[in-house]
C-alpha cells in the first residue's frame, strides 16, 4: 500500500466520524495553543524585565551599604539591614579606580513640597549631575543638577513631570520657588515623562544636590553609589576595585555589597526562565491528556471498526498495514490538531499583544517546537497500543461479528 | 490447485477440545465448481477460512497453486491471500463509507496496484457487473444484490486463482440470488476454482461438484451437475 492512499485511507476514516475527530483534534489544538501561549507570556515577561533593567543603564555596577554573603539578590539587600554607612568621600574614592569611569552617589528620602497654597509628600533622591546620564534619564526642560563640588548644597531641585503639573499646572516652573521641609528651593530643571520604569517612577521625583538631601534629612549616609565601569569588560575591574577601595577606607572591614546589574540580570532571567518553563511544562500536561483522549478514542474506533479491519485482512492487507493505517490516522489527528493549536496559540498571543502593548509576548521557537513535537508525539505513542490491537485481530472473529 | 491432506482443525475452548474439521483429504482443480453443504456446525466455514488462509490447519498439510501455504507467516498469508484467494461474504462486508468504486478498489489500493491501473480495472468491473451507473453510491444505497455485486467484483479485482463464498445468497430473495450465481459461475470459465458454501439444496446442486459435510468430516463428494 503506497503512503499516499494511506494517508488518504486514514482521512477517509477520520472524515467518517466526524464529531470524534473534530473533538479530538479540538483538545490537541487546545494543548498546543497552552503551551504556546504561556510559554509566550513568561518569555514575555522575562524580555519586559530584560528591557526595563537595560533601560536603568549600561555597564552599572552598584554599591549598597551591608554585607550580603551572595553577590546576586540577597536578603539583606530586600530586608535593607543597617549597617556603617556608605559617605559622599567613599564615594568620591571610587574614582580612583581606572575602569570606573562615572559615580553617582544617591540619597532617598521622603519630603513635603510646597508651592504657594499647593503642597503634597514627595520622594526626594539626593544624587549628582551623573545620575542623568548614568541612569539614562532624559531632561525635558530647564538644566539639571549643576556639575562641581559634591559637597556644596545649593538650593536648586529638578521636578519630576507629574509633581510639576501638580505644582504648577501649565505655568512657567523654571526659575519659581519650592520649599522642602525647611528649605526653599529653586526650580532649574523638569524631568521629561517616561512613565515607569524599574524601581523608581522619575514623573514622581524631586531631584537636588546629594549635600542638600543630606541637610534636608540631616544624614550623612547614601543609599547606594550607582557606579558606570568604563566598558561591559571592565565591569568585574570595576567590581573588585570598589570593594578594594571602600575595604580600605573601612579600616579593613568588608561592611558593603558590590553587585552588577549583570548579575541581578542573570537572577531574574534564571528566575523567569524557570517559569516559563514551568508553566510550559504545566501545558505540556493538557498534551498528555489529549493523548490519552485520543489513545481511549482509537480504542473504541478499533472496537467499532472489527469488522472492517477483518475485511482489509481477508483482502490481503497485512497487520504491518493494518498498524500503518490506524498510526496514520493518529498522525493526521494530532498534526492537524497541533498545526490548529499553533494557529490558535499565534492568535491568543496577538489578542494578548493588544491588550498588553508594552508586554513583548512571544513564545520562545523551541517552545513552539516542543509543543509541536509533543502533540505529534503523544499522539503516536498513544496510538501505539490501539493499533496493534487492531493489526493483531483474527479476521475469522472479526468477520463473524454481527 | 488446493491440495489438503488429512486436515484437522481443532479448537480449544475452556479445556474442551472442539474438532471443528477432522482429516480432512480434499483436492481441487482450476476451474471446478465446488458446492459444500452440511448441517450447522459440520465445520463448512471454518474448511472455506482455511482454504482461504484466514487460518491454519491444526494437523495435516495445505498446499495452494503448488507450493505448500501449511506455515505460513502472517505476512505471508496475507500476500498470498491478496494475490490468489478472492472471498464473497453472506453480510456483503462492504465498508460503509466508501462508495461502490471505491469498495472494489480496496483490494487494489491494498497491494499497492497504481493509481491509473487501479482506475481501469475498476471501471471495468463496474461495468462487468452492471454498476457503472453506481459507481458513486455508498452501500447503504444499493440493494443487497447489487451490494453483493459490488463484493463479488471486489472479489476479482486482484484476480484471484480460488473464490470463496460462504452463503452468498444467504441475504437475498430467491431471483436476486440466481443472479448473483450466475455471476458466479462465469467465473468458472475462466479457470477460477469457485468454492460455495451454502445450506439451499437449489444452489448447492447448481455445481459440478457436490460436497457433503458433518461432524467435520466430508461423508460424500459427488461430481455431475444434479440440476
Ligand atoms: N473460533 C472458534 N472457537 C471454538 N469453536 C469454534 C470456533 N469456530 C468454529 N468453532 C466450532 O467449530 C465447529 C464448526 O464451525 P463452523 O463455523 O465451521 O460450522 P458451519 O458448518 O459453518 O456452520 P453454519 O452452517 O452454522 O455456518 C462448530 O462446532 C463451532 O462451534
Ligand atoms: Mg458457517
Amino acid at each position: 500500500m503506497k503512503l499516499p492512499d494511506i494517508l488518504l485511507f486514514a482521512s477517509g476514516s477520520l472524515r467518517g466520524s466526524r464529531t470524534r475527530t473534530l473533538l479530538m483534534m479540538l483538545a490537541m489544538s487546545i494543548g498546543v495553543a497552552a503551551v504556546v501561549v504561556l510559554t509566550g507570556l513568561g518569555e514575555g515577561a522575562r524580555r519586559y524585565v530584560i528591557n526595563q533593567f537595560s533601560s536603568l543603564g549600561t555597564n552599572l555596577v552598584i554599591v549598597l551599604p551591608g554585607r550580603t554573603e551572595t553577590a546576586g539578590l540577597g536578603p539583606g539587600m530586600l530586608l535593607g539591614q543597617i549597617p556603617r554607612e556608605l559617605s559622599l568621600d567613599d564615594a568620591q574614592a571610587l574614582l580612583r579606580s581606572r575602569a570606573i569611569g562615572r559615580i553617582a552617589p544617591l540619597t532617598v528620602g521622603s519630603s513635603e513640597i510646597s508651592q504657594g497654597a499647593l503642597n503634597r509628600e514627595v520622594v526626594v533622591l539626593g544624587s549628582t549631575a551623573e545620575l542623568l546620564e548614568i541612569r539614562h534619564m532624559s531632561l525635558g526642560q530647564g538644566q539639571f543638577l549643576p556639575a562641581g563640588d559634591v559637597h556644596s548644597s545649593e538650593s536648586v531641585c529638578v521636578l519630576g513631570a507629574k509633581i510639576k503639573r501638580e505644582l504648577f499646572g501649565q505655568q512657567q516652573a523654571i526659575g519659581a520657588r519650592v520649599r522642602l521641609g525647611d528649605r526653599r528651593f529653586r526650580v532649574i530643571g523638569v524631568m521629561a515623562s517616561q512613565g515607569e520604569s524599574m524601581g523608581f517612577n522619575t514623573d514622581d521625583l524631586v531631584i537636588i544636590p546629594v549635600a542638600s538631601a543630606h541637610m534636608l534629612f540631616n544624614t550623612s549616609g547614601l543609599f547606594r553609589i550607582l557606579v558606570e565601569a568604563k566598558s561591559r569588560d571592565a565591569i568585574q575591574r570595576a567590581v573588585s576595585d570598589a570593594e578594594q577601595i571602600l575595604f580600605q577606607r573601612h579600616n579593613g572591614e568588608r561592611d558593603v555589597t558590590v553587585i552588577t546589574q549583570d548579575a541581578v540580570l542573570a537572577t531574574f532571567d534564571r528566575i523567569l526562565r524557570a517559569l516559563t518553563l514551568a508553566v510550559g511544562g504545566i501545558a505540556a500536561i493538557s498534551l498528555a491528556v489529549a493523548g490519552i483522549l485520543i489513545m481511549n478514542v482509537m480504542l473504541i474506533a478499533v472496537s467499532q471498526r472489527v469488522k472492517e479491519i477483518g475485511l482489509l485482512k481477508a483482502l490481503g492487507a497485512p497487520a504491518a498495514q493494518i498498524r500503518n493505517l490506524f498510526f496514520a490516522e493518529a498522525i493526521l489527528l494530532s498534526g492537524i490538531g497541533s498545526v490548529a493549536g499553533l494557529v490558535l496559540g499565534e492568535i491568543g498571543t496577538r489578542v494578548i499583544a493588544q491588550i498588553y502593548p508594552s508586554l513583548p509576548v512571544a513564545a520562545p521557537w523551541w517552545a513552539v517546537l516542543a509543543a509541536f513535537g509533543t502533540a505529534l508525539g503523544t499522539g503516536i505513542l498513544f496510538s501505539v497500543w490501539p493499533a496493534r490491537r487492531a493489526a493483531r485481530l483474527d479476521p475469522v472473529m472479526a468477520l463473524a461479528r454481527s | 490447485m488446493i491440495a489438503l491432506s488429512q486436515v484437522s482443525r481443532i479448537f480449544a475452548v475452556g479445556d474442551q477440545q472442539v474438532a471443528a474439521l477432522r482429516d480432512i483429504d480434499l483436492n481441487i482443480a482450476a476451474g471446478d465448481y465446488v458446492s459444500i453443504m452440511g448441517p450447522s456446525g459440520s465445520g463448512k466455514s471454518t474448511l472455506l477460512n482455511l482454504i482461504g488462509l484466514l487460518d491454519r490447519p491444526s494437523s495435516g498439510t495445505y498446499r495452494l497453486d503448488g507450493g505448500n501455504v501449511t506455515d505460513l507467516t502472517d505476512e505471508q498469508q496475507a500476500r498470498a491471500r491478496s494475490e490468489k484467494v478472492g472471498f464473497v461474504f453472506q453480510a456483503f462486508h462492504l465498508v460503509p463509507r466508501l462508495t461502490a468504486a471505491m469498495n472494489i478498489e480496496l483490494p487494489l489500493i491494498l497491494a499497492g496496484i497504481p493509481a491509473a491501473e487501479r482506475k481501469a480495472r475498476v471501471a471495468q468491473l463496474l461495468d462487468n457487473y452492471g454498476l457503472a451507473d453506481r459507481a458513486d453510491h455508498r452501500p447503504d444505497q444499493l440493494s443487497g444484490g447489487q451490494r453483493q455485486r459490488v463484493a463479488i467484483a471486489r472479489a476479482t479485482s486482484m484476480h484471484p486463482a480460488v473464490l470463496l463464498a460462504d452463503e452468498p445468497t444467504g441475504n437475498l430473495d430467491q431471483a436476486t440470488g440466481k443472479e448473483v450465481m450466475n455471476l458466479l459461475e462465469q467465473l468458472v470459465a475462466q479457470q477460477v476454482a469457485l468454492i460455495v458454501v451454502t445450506h439451499d439444496p437449489a444452489i448447492g446442486g447448481r455445481a459440478t461438484r457436490q460436497v457433503r459435510m458433518v461432524d467435520g468430516q466430508i461423508i460424500s463428494d459427488t461430481r455431475g451437475s444434479s440440476s
